[in-house]
């Protein structure tokens, strides 16, 4: 049986204080990824009919490396907070949330570090 | 997760049909949601053929009308029939509105009424807001000022001053807004949803109030202020014109203004 009050139920734990990071590192990411991304389609299209080793020979470029992980870094980072409000929407039990959560933000620092050390292989001159 | 299907004992059942409308020149029907608690049944639709002739031009005339000549069991709230006490909101022709302001007219076909959404139903039209007023209660909807006020007469806002609360002042909280928010549909447990919201910024835009790093205090968290995902269901809904996802965003730009 419930008898807490509903001002109670309302105020809860009380403001955790530290939703504007949240907020502000998804707006900062969507306006990075806006030219990555461009830069990134357009650079691609430029390379399709290359061969492997004119690729590689451009991607080792550090221009090209740090635009390239900086597109991941900017990407997975998205991806993560993007991800983690539709956990917190729509995942309600406690703890399958918090292992979705904690899955979830593995899951995307396994993908960006693949692709950082990727990128930074050939770029350092070891693929 | 999130429930996309109606628990056994809502799914809603066919009702009754009543005709009122014989020899009527204009006639509608009207398809009411009805829940009894004490009946142990589950919900159902009733259909109200009316003569639209004997009953004033608007849905909340036409209910009434229907209470008073068909069927005294129809429960639903009202009182200013005028769209300033909000106590008439309900889901109309699909759209959370006020009964008194929507005119029959206005809607094309049956008019399908039924309580506000995702809120828990005490009888037929009547939502239970008892959630929705604790978190009114919980934003401290009054002036905070440690300034005491002036001896022999009120405390004095300038015209620009006063101008900050128009399109705040308005809102009536009927829960149209907050009840057309899907953001709130899945976490109003921690959610304060757009009209609580409107009515904080109501406070954070007042020249006179004191309280405003508080008050923001209070809002930074990615559940009472940021689960808003801005999808302006709330601005479409309002019946008083009234757009709260925009003070929701204003609330947004200050805690951005203080924080970086």
């Amino acid at each position: 049986m419930k008898l807490r009050s509903a001002l109670g139920r309302v105020r809860g734990l009380g403001s955790a204080k530290n939703g504007f990071g949240h907020w502000w590192h998804q707006r900062l990411t969507a306006i990075a990824l806006v030219p990555l991304s461009l830069w990134f389609v357009n650079a691609i299209l430029a390379h399709m009919h290359d061969d492997h080793a004119a690729v590689v020979n451009w991607i080792g470029s550090p221009f090209v490396s740090v635009l390239l992980i900086a597109l991941i870094l900017s990407l997975f980072y998205h991806a993560k907070l993007g991800l983690q409000v539709v956990i917190e929407d729509y995942l309600h039990d406690e703890p399958y949330k918090l292992v979705a959560l904690v899955a979830m933000k593995f899951a995307v620092a396994f993908g960006a570090l693949l692709g950082v050390v990727a990128v930074l292989k050939i770029s350092l001159g070891m693929a | 997760m999130a429930n996309f299907k109606l628990p056994k004992n809502s799914q809603i059942g066919t009702g009754k049909s009543y005709d009122h409308a014989q020899g009527a020149k204009r006639s509608r029907t009207f398809s009411i949601y009805r829940w009894d608690p004490d009946s142990g049944e589950n919900p159902r639709v009733d259909h109200y053929r009316i003569d639209l002739d004997k009953c004033g031009p608007m849905v909340l005339d036409a209910i009434i009308y229907i209470k008073n000549e068909i069927d005294p069991s129809l429960t639903f709230r009202r009182s200013c029939r005028e769209g300033i006490c909000g106590s008439c909101a309900m889901n109309i022709d699909g759209t959370n509105t006020l009964a008194c302001t929507k005119a029959i007219e206005d809607v094309a076909d049956d008019v399908k009424i039924y309580p506000l959404p995702h809120m828990s139903v005490v009888k037929d039209l009547v939502p239970d807001l008892k959630h929705f007023y604790a978190q009114y209660a919980s934003i401290k909807p009054w002036l905070q000022s440690q300034t005491p006020a002036p001896p022999d007469k009120e405390r004095l806002q300038s015209k620009e001053e006063r101008e900050q609360l128009d399109g705040l002042y308005e809102c009536i909280l009927c829960a149209c807004c907050s009840t057309a928010c899907p953001s709130y549909w899945w976490n109003s447990d921690r959610y304060l949803g757009p009209a609580i919201l409107l009515q904080s910024y109501r406070w954070l835009a007042d020249s006179r109030d004191e309280a405003t790093g508080e008050r923001l205090d209070e809002l930074d968290d990615s559940f009472r202020l940021y689960r808003c995902h801005t999808i302006m269901n709330c601005a479409k809904t309002c019946p008083k014109g009234l757009n709260p996802a925009k003070a929701i965003a204003e609330i947004k730009k200050m805690i951005a203004a203080r924080s970086l």
